[in-house]
């Protein structure tokens, strides 16, 4: 994980503002955004995509056995969260004192995510929380 | 295209195995596969090598080059598959290609992980390298997180419960005190299962299988000449293969693989067989919930049925199908690169008919079936009794 600040430095567009694309070829939405349109291989023309960070909990898990980097934040509650322009993608469920449930509503928040190798380097993410 | 056989097979026990590294697994299998064969060092014409991430684990990549060392194969090509937890499934097709293509005679192909010299959190993090780094690992989305994400949605829509889940692990911790060559022994209970620690709700450590150390190694020749080598040579009727996104949430279903309904779609159709017609099968249960969605993606069960079944004994030994023998990925233990050769290893010693105490009656044609990821790549192999 040392390494990881410019992989996410790289990811800055998504990662904190939920910048995705959409094909103009075919009006297929990513986020994550991707450079080759499923549909569309080769034809593909992507421009940017700003998601409302709004979606519904399509699953849920909460983690008590980390990863190396989340050793100090365990347990967490991770979802798979089904947006409402139609993607879906993980993340982090923020503790709002509520339950999570499938079908709950969700929107995006902007939050710490872990501090990054020896330089205590802070790494920011969206993440969900209930509404 | 010709017909290939696996005609010599190699274990090493699997679990905590401290005194040996991965070169001493390596050989410890490797020797046996080729005494099995009945082959010398100089019959052998390549080599393909299985490993996740031996890089991680032990520091040493190369993995290939270094057992065609160890078993004195000199100066042959050797060749590194890796493809997450289905490495070993898929360096055994590899090592298929080359024998029915007519590019090779003799391969030998052999799978190694040496799991324990690390800490859990160093192993979960190299384990999460499976699925997407940028988007899962990332974000502290562990491998059974994954997998806890498909079984909580398998609960919402089928109505599966921990009770369920938690059979599988029973009785392939059943199996696995059958087998010599299996991580844990030691048959469990239901209760034994819910009471142990949550690793990944509603996953718990019982419903996991294990950090492992282990190889397996086989050797296929060309089925015309395979009864030279050995009386009761096992023919891989079909090998299939199908890959999907890495991310999870990026597939249309969190409760299907796939990959894996493809592979096994392909498989059937090669080989010339249905789901009936298998007798014994090795699936890929990283989790209990991934035994669930095998048997019902690999078409033994309609989907939301499998869970029920398991639990009302319908895949134990010798029952309508039995899943597991050797005690799966969940009893035998999971040195990643190793599985999907292990799969194949036992399936060969149900066929010959060598498998002692969890013999399965009359095993004609088996079926392996190896995951990599939370499914980005599924490997479907049939066997059948060569005769
Ligand atoms: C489940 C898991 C987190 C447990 O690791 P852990 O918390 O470090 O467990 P420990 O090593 O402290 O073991 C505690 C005890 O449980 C036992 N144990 C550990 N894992 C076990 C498992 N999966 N099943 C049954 N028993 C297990 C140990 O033998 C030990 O028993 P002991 O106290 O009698 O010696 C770990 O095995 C794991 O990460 N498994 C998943 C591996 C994976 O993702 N593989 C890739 C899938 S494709
Ligand atoms: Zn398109």
């Amino acid at each position: 994980m040392e390494k990881a600040s410019a992989s996410a430095w790289r990811k800055f567009n998504a990662r904190y503002n939920m910048i995705g694309n959409v094909c103009k070829t075919c009006n297929t939405k990513y986020f994550p955004p991707r450079i080759v349109c499923k549909n569309c291989g080769r034809n593909t023309k992507m421009e940017e995509y700003q998601f409302s960070g709004k979606g519904e909990i399509f699953s849920f898990t909460k983690i008590h056995v980390p990863s190396e980097a989340f050793k100090e934040s365990a347990p967490y509650v991770i979802g798979v969260i089904k947006l409402e322009e139609g993607p879906m993608i993980e993340g982090h469920i923020v503790d709002s004192g509520k339950e999570p449930q499938i079908g709950a509503k969700v929107k995006q928040v902007f939050r710490r995510m872990y501090t990054d190798g020896e330089e205590g380097l802070i790494t920011y993410h969206f993440k969900f929380e209930l509404i | 295209m010709r017909d290939v056989a696996i005609i010599g097979i190699g274990l090493t026990k699997f679990g905590e195995r401290w005194e040996h590294g991965m070169r001493e697994l390596m050989a410890e299998a490797g020797v046996k596969a080729i005494t099995d064969a009945n082959i010398g060092s100089k019959d052998v014409e390549i080599v393909y090598g299985s490993t996740m991430a031996s890089g991680r684990f032990v520091g040493q990549e190369h993995m290939a080059a270094l057992l065609a060392d160890q078993l004195g194969f000199k100066n042959i090509p050797a060749v590194r598959i890796e493809n997450a937890c289905a490495s070993g499934g898929s360096a055994l097709r590899q090592g298929y290609m080359a024998v029915a293509s007519g590019m090779h005679n003799i391969v030998v192909v052999g799978g190694v992980e040496k799991m324990t010299d690390v800490t859990t959190s160093e192993a979960t993090t190299a384990l999460g390298g499976a699925g997407d780094q940028e988007w899962e690992l990332s974000q502290g989305i562990t491998f059974p997180g994954l997998y806890a994400l498909m079984a909580k949605r398998h609960m919402h829509e089928y109505g599966t419960t921990e009770e369920q889940l938690a059979s599988v692990a029973v009785k392939n911790h059943e199996n696995a005190a059958k087998n010599e060559y299996a991580q844990f022994r030691k048959p469990i209970s239901i209760q034994d299962v819910l009471k142990s620690k949550v690793v990944a709700e509603p996953l718990k450590v019982f419903d996991c299988s294990p950090i492992s150390d282990g190889a397996a190694v086989v050797v296929l020749a060309p089925l015309e000449i395979a009864k030279k080598y050995n009386d009761t040579p096992i023919k891989i009727a079909a090998s299939a293969q199908a890959s999907d996104t890495l991310g999870l949430s990026e597939r249309e279903s969190l409760t299907e693989l796939k990959a894996t309904k493809i592979a096994a779609a392909n498989a059937y159709k090669n080989a010339g067989v249905k789901p009936s017609d298998i007798n014994v099968v090795e699936v890929h249960d990283c989790f209990t919930i991934a035994e669930i969605l095998a048997i019902e993606d690999l078409g033994f069960y309609e989907k939301g049925k499998a869970a029920k079944a398991i639990f009302d004994g319908e895949t134990k030994l010798n029952s309508k199908l039995s899943v597991n023998t050797s005690g799966g990925l969940k009893g035998c233990g999971h040195p990643v690169g190793a599985t999907g050769i292990k799969q194949a290893v036992e399936i060969t010693m149900q066929l010959r008919g060598e498998a002692k105490e969890r013999q399965v009656n009359g095993a004609e044609i088996g079926m392996t079936h190896n995951v990599g990821g939370s499914g980005a790549t599924a490997v479907v192999h049939i066997m059948k009794r060569a005769n």
